[in-house]
């Protein structure tokens, strides 16, 4: 739990002898709470204020980065229940499971198809995060060929799961500067597990049915001086997966209790567990299988759910095309506010009638917002139509206005000679009646 | 190590509300349907009571609908021009409850009537035992003309009409009061604007435990974000004891799927898509799926398949019940 710049202030010197810069220890107090200053500025704090200073600075859930040749994947450092209280910040990294005992050639396909695998979502583009090796074989040298298989084609971070520690050695040996995943550690083997993960600078997946059991471990581990691990509560159902999750969570949130203060993972073959994984705290996912049409709505939710809702959802301002436009075809024109290019993408989308859709850069204001506050305004729209060169792709140059923003159309026919300035409907909703009665007559 | 799990003791708890009536209570109903009544979020069961789990409802229309997916008129292809034997067919694809959707205008493109909306609420009640909500085509003066008809000619059935709004929702709290019916609750993903809707119906003489809400959600990638924090915080403040929030909630995630790209679109699309079918069914599941962790105490949807993984899931939540003591 970060500590208050009162309590930071009352385990420093209290001496205000100015030597690290500030007039007096409450300034620099203040100055440390808001973590834009180091405790190390100031040359007289005792061990003892050290020690606690640096433990309370430590984030509830600890950062855990999977890292491989050019990838990173990041869990952990949540700070709420609900992602309306602030936001949720590290999306879940979704990693496909892959079996040594599949042939090499099979892998070898599968896993260029998974690293391959981009769907563009308003402009973003959304991909797997890597591969979670599975020893099913319980054959040291299988698992490495399946490593190695999937090396060959792609150089996404990796976890790799065995109930035999000593059959991961061989597999993590090819790998060069990464920080790979291992586990799963338990009650039996996590000795085994913990010499492995120093060994080879791996985060460790810990697994137990209670959360006592997982508490324990990762005490047991620290001691080892194993630090990066990563939570694998085994629920018996759905429920109590979410109950489970819920509870480290809260334990570590509201409890500030160390011990299970790290990132949890998710092993997940319904649908349901997917989708619970993603809203309810999991910080890894490893999928049973892959399909691109689970992959893409996957994706999407994780999206939505890790956006922010103190800022308001953009798209990306350009021309987005609906129900493949000819250059005959109107332009429409909106704000970049998400909410608000949905639902006229939406309407449009759904009429069956052709559109330019032109989003302009209102910095993701909705139309009303925007035009008070002076973003959305003739001088704009003009900017946004030239940048999409849109005299040069429409033949029958016509615009269609918010009707919200009626009282812009004089100005735009000023900025935009040669095009006729059509006004809208106010509500999206109201777009395709507006095509049939307006627009497809003349 | 043992280990103290941080408990809420929530002072609120969810309103029950039971849809349907059976023949001893004035209905003609099979079952009824009771939702609501959790004194903690989600299927927490460590620290309250879901004494209901959510329930899905399959929605169908009163005649082959215009705008539909393909894949949805396929899935229900023998029966869509009948909503008597479409409801049936929805029973015995796993529905909780019927939603009946009116439309504007009958198979002849005429506007509907009151008669013929009357004749078809008749029909499906004939054909099902289950509870039944009966939405009108969303015009105010049409819906307020077929539903004031349709809940007069099923007195007592306890089924729940739809939809009230801001702008429209007097005539139909009116007819739902005097004729032992329930109302929907329909506002636009904002939570004060919730509260006081479910304000202005109750203060006209509606029972609290005679509404349902509707926070409206979006689908999947067309905002859902926003209609699931506004649920979450609808149920936290129903939590806390907020009056006016306790509803149970019904939400629509079959309609905001199937009318995204992703669900109704199967050629020209990205082929990162995949396959068209199953890309549309775990659309509506997922954003089903999703607002059921949020808090949704019934589902509506539209697919057969979506209905199965739905109800699926629900039992394997509620299943962890018999996990805590």
């Amino acid at each position: 739990m970060a500590l208050t710049g009162i309590q930071i202030y009352k385990l420093l010197p209290q001496t205000n002898c100015k030597e690290c810069g500030f007039p007096t220890c409450l300034a620099f107090a203040m100055k440390l709470a808001a973590k834009q200053v180091e405790l190390s500025a100031c040359p007289y704090v005792s061990e003892e204020a050290k020690a606690q200073l640096e433990e309370s600075a430590a984030p509830p859930i600890r950062l855990i980065t999977l890292k491989s040749n050019g990838y990173e994947v990041k869990a952990g450092n949540e700070v709420v229940m609900f992602r309306h209280e602030k936001t949720f910040y590290n999306k879940p990294g979704l990693f496909v499971k892959l079996q040594s005992s599949a042939l090499e050639e099979e892998v070898k396909s599968l896993a260029k198809r998974i690293h391959d695998y981009c769907v563009n979502y308003v402009g973003i583009e959304l991909q797997v995060d890597g591969f979670a090796v599975e020893d099913d074989t319980h054959q040291p040298d299988k698992l490495k060929a399946t490593l190695a298989a999937i090396r060959s084609v792609s150089n996404k971070p990796v976890m790799i799961f065995s109930d035999y520690p000593e059959n991961l050695g061989p597999a993590l040996e090819q790998l060069d500067n990464e920080v790979p995943l291992i586990g799963c550690a338990t009650s039996d083997n996590w000795e085994k597990f913990a010499d492995l993960a120093k060994r080879f600078k791996a985060a460790l997946a810990v697994k137990a049915d209670q959360i006592e059991t997982l508490a324990e471990l990762t005490e047991k581990i620290k001691g080892k001086g194993v630090e990066d691990l990563v939570l694998v509560p085994m629920g018996k159902n759905l429920g109590h997966e979410l109950m489970l999750q819920t509870q480290l969570r809260r334990l570590a949130l509201k409890a500030n209790y160390r011990p299970v203060g790290y990132p949890t993972l998710a092993f997940c073959s319904s649908q349901a567990q997917m989708v619970q994984a993603i809203a309810k705290y999991a910080g890894f996912l490893v999928l049973d299988a892959f399909a691109e049409d689970l992959l893409y709505p996957l994706l999407v939710l994780r999206q939505n759910i890790y956006t922010d809702p103190q800022k308001p959802i953009q798209v990306q301002p350009g021309l987005y095309e609906i129900n493949n436009p000819q250059p005959t075809d109107p332009v429409l024109v909106t704000t970049n506010f998400s909410i608000t290019y949905f639902s006229v993408a939406n309407e449009v989308e759904s009429s069956g009638y052709p559109a330019h859709l032109l989003v302009t850069d209102a910095e993701g204001m909705s139309v009303l917002t925007a035009w008070a506050a002076g973003k959305f305004d003739a001088e704009r729209i003009a900017k946004a139509v030239r940048a999409a060169n849109l005299e040069e792709k429409i033949t029958r140059k016509r615009l269609v206005l918010p009707g919200a923003v009626a009282v812009l159309s004089g100005e735009v026919e000023a900025e935009l000679p040669g095009w006729e300035v059509r006004v809208g409907p106010r509500e999206a909703v109201d777009i395709p009646k507006f095509y049939k009665q307006v627009l497809q007559v003349n | 190590m043992p280990v103290e799990i941080p408990k809420e003791k929530w002072p609120g708890s969810v309103l029950t509300v039971t849809l349907g009536a059976l023949p001893s209570e004035g209905g003609t109903r099979k079952r009824v349907v009771t939702v609501g009544g959790e004194t903690t979020l989600p299927f927490l069961h460590f620290e309250g009571e879901i004494p209901n789990p959510p329930v899905v409802a399959i929605e169908i229309k009163d005649r082959k609908p215009d705008d539909w997916s393909p894949l949805l008129l396929e899935a229900w292809k023998d029966v869509i021009d009948d909503p008597a034997q479409w409801a049936a067919a929805a029973e015995a694809a796993g529905a909780d409850l019927i939603v009946l959707a009116l439309s504007l205008t009958n198979r002849n493109g005429e506007p509907t009537t009151p008669e013929e909306a009357v004749a078809n609420v008749k029909a499906v009640l004939g054909a099902t035992g289950l509870p039944l909500i009966v939405l009108g085509p969303g015009q105010a003066e049409v819906d307020n003309t077929l539903l004031v008809a349709v809940s007069e000619a099923t007195k007592g059935e306890r089924l729940a009409l739809g939809i009230c709004e801001d702008k429209n929702y007097r005539t139909i709290v009116a007819t739902a009061m005097a004729n032992g019916h329930l109302v929907i609750a329909r506002t636009p993903m904002d939570v004060n604007l919730a509260k006081q809707l479910n304000i202005l119906i109750s203060d006209m003489g509606l029972p609290l435990n005679c509404i349902l809400m509707d926070p409206t959600t979006g689908a999947l990638g067309y905002g859902i974000e926003y209609g699931y924090s506004v649920m979450e915080r609808l149920r936290l403040a129903a939590l806390q004891g907020d009056k006016m929030t306790q509803l149970p909630m019904i939400v629509t995630p079959g309609f905001e799927a199937w009318k995204a790209k992703e669900s109704k679109v199967g050629e020209g699309v990205p082929k990162a898509w995949g396959d068209w079918l199953s890309r549309a069914i775990n659309w509506e599941t997922l954003t089903a799926l999703t607002l059921i962790e949020a808090g949704a105490d019934i589902v509506v949807l539209r697919h057969p398949e979506s209905v199965k993984r739905v109800k699926a899931a629900i039992e394997e939540l509620m299943a962890a019940k018999t996990l805590v003591s």
